[in-house]
């Protein structure tokens, strides 16, 4: 009841707490907590549990991890080995593990899917993940629930459907947003950005050999992309009827968040695959081994050398 | 100004009295709280029925020890986009046990009567004709409710134990 109103830009909490100070605010939630607390809204007991049965964990089969099975297959498929590397992560429960399908091959649309993979999917998560598929931010498909002895045969019908390209994390794994071919706020294309850095990183060995990197294409201030989160992010705007790209460096979304650095003037729409390979190439240059990511590298040397390698020559 | 209350229009038996203006010898009469504060004195000695009228910047609390004595209190909705009575009311029935009429007045649009009906208002000046006479359907636009309000309607969870209980039984 205390909000301002006579200007409705500044009927925000925000503001009151400026106002009233943080610790006659606190004071004033806690006191109107104390009065509402063990009352109408208070869940039954019954309510409770009924959601958490909702949540139970699915029944696990009893077993051990690195069953012989998974073993085997590693040793003798370097391939499979990759995948696993790059697409599988660990789970809680003893003897599974967790599969990201990556839905972003070479030069392809970011998270895309047809039908006929969709379809294939759900098989797969039939008969080898408990009937679940999550969708991830990062465009890609989870099959949460995998035997780890099941998984080799789990990738060998992922390959046979395109769906086993083993990029999670990595320079291929590109998240953009729809961008100008499909969004009316978009200054910018995302889309054919994100496809021609694909290409551009289109050797397996060379994205592995880069290590992990994130990389974010949002087509407007908007951020749908997240790329201010990005390793390398890229931002679409509209510079005199003409599409440009910035480049932010340095971000990201894991528990070290951190926003990115602009780190100069944009690029047109035919550099960025340029420019970002110069980032990388850059990175790869100067790191002080193969264990050090692109974000670990930023964070040690700053933004002088990308900057430098990026402008020089202009 | 059509009034509804119990779901229908009715006859408004309370006279809004302007600060200034002569009190009718009978009747129930609508004051406004500072008439109401300054006159109380002589007020608290008069035999019709007294209501009080609220603008929405206005505190509870200069009234909360004399809520018995009133028979309504009306909150005023003087914009749309200012709900500020609807704290005054769900505070009226939730913290001061207030039980005689909570009227709403002044910018009432059938948007807000299921809202405002449940935190706990039970008359409604409504603006237009078309939507009071809209009023029951108004109010039950939303069937089912998740949150427990001021109003006697269930929520949800309650629904679905009863479900539960017959199922098992």
């Amino acid at each position: 009841m205390l909000g301002r109103r006579d200007n409705i830009y500044k009927a925000r909490i925000k503001i009151l707490v400026q106002s009233e100070g943080i610790e006659r605010f606190t004071a004033l939630v806690e006191e109107e907590f104390a009065r509402l607390r063990g009352g109408v809204l208070t869940l039954p007991a019954s309510e409770i549990w009924r959601i958490r049965d909702y949540f139970a964990p699915p029944e696990y089969d009893r077993l051990t991890n690195e069953p012989a099975e998974l073993v085997n297959a590693r040793d003798a498929d370097a391939e499979f080995a990759g995948w696993l590397r790059t697409n599988v992560a660990p789970h809680k429960q003893p003897g599974y593990a967790i599969v990201n399908i990556s839905l972003k091959p070479v030069g392809g649309i970011p998270g895309d899917a047809s039908a006929e993979e969709m379809d294939a999917v759900a098989d797969l998560a039939d008969r080898y993940s408990m009937s679940e598929i999550r969708v991830a931010h990062e465009q890609n498909l989870t099959l949460p629930d995998v035997r780890q002895k099941e998984l080799f045969d789990l990738w060998l019908s992922l390959k046979i459907h395109g769906l086993a390209t083993a990029n999670i994390g990595h320079a291929g794994d590109i998240i953009a947003c729809p961008g100008l071919d499909y969004c009316a706020l978009a200054n910018a294309r995302s889309i054919p950005v994100a496809q021609r850095i694909s290409e551009r990183f289109a050797d397996m060995d060379r994205q592995h050999n880069i290590g992990r990197l994130s990389i974010n294409i949002s087509g407007c201030i908007n951020a749908c992309g997240h790329h201010h989160v990005a390793n390398i992010g890229i931002l679409g705007v509209e510079k005199n009827g003409e599409e440009f790209y910035q480049i932010t460096l340095g971000g990201r979304a894991d528990e070290n968040a951190a926003i990115g650095k602009i780190v100069g003037p944009g690029f047109s729409f035919d550099q960025v695959p340029d420019a970002v390979e110069t980032v990388v190439n850059t990175y790869v240059k100067l790191r002080e081994d193969d264990e050090e990511n692109f974000v670990d590298t930023y964070a040690r040397l700053g933004e002088e050398p990308f900057k430098e390698a990026l402008y020089a020559a202009r | 100004m059509p009034l509804v209350k119990d779901k229908q229009i009715v006859e408004d038996r309370w006279v809004h009295v302007a600060d200034g203006e002569d009190l009718p010898l009978h009747g129930p009469v609508i004051l406004s709280v500072d008439r109401w504060l300054a006159d109380r004195e002589s007020l608290v000695h008069r035999n019709g029925e007294i209501g009080v009228r609220l603008r929405n910047d206005q505190s509870l609390e200069d009234i909360a020890e004399d809520l018995y004595r009133f028979g309504m209190v009306a909150l005023e909705f003087p914009a749309f986009k200012d709900g500020r009575a609807y704290t005054q009311a769900r505070l009226l029935r939730d913290r001061y046990r207030f039980d005689g009429e909570v009227r709403a007045f002044g910018d009432v649009l059938r948007d807000q009567l299921m809202f405002m009906q449940r935190c706990g208002i039970d008359a409604f000046e409504v603006r237009k004709q078309g939507d009071a006479e809209a009023f029951e359907a108004a109010v039950n636009e939303i069937s089912v409710f998740y949150q427990p309000a001021t109003d006697a309607r269930q929520p949800v969870s309650a629904a679905r134990s009863r479900a539960v209980a017959s199922w098992a039984y």
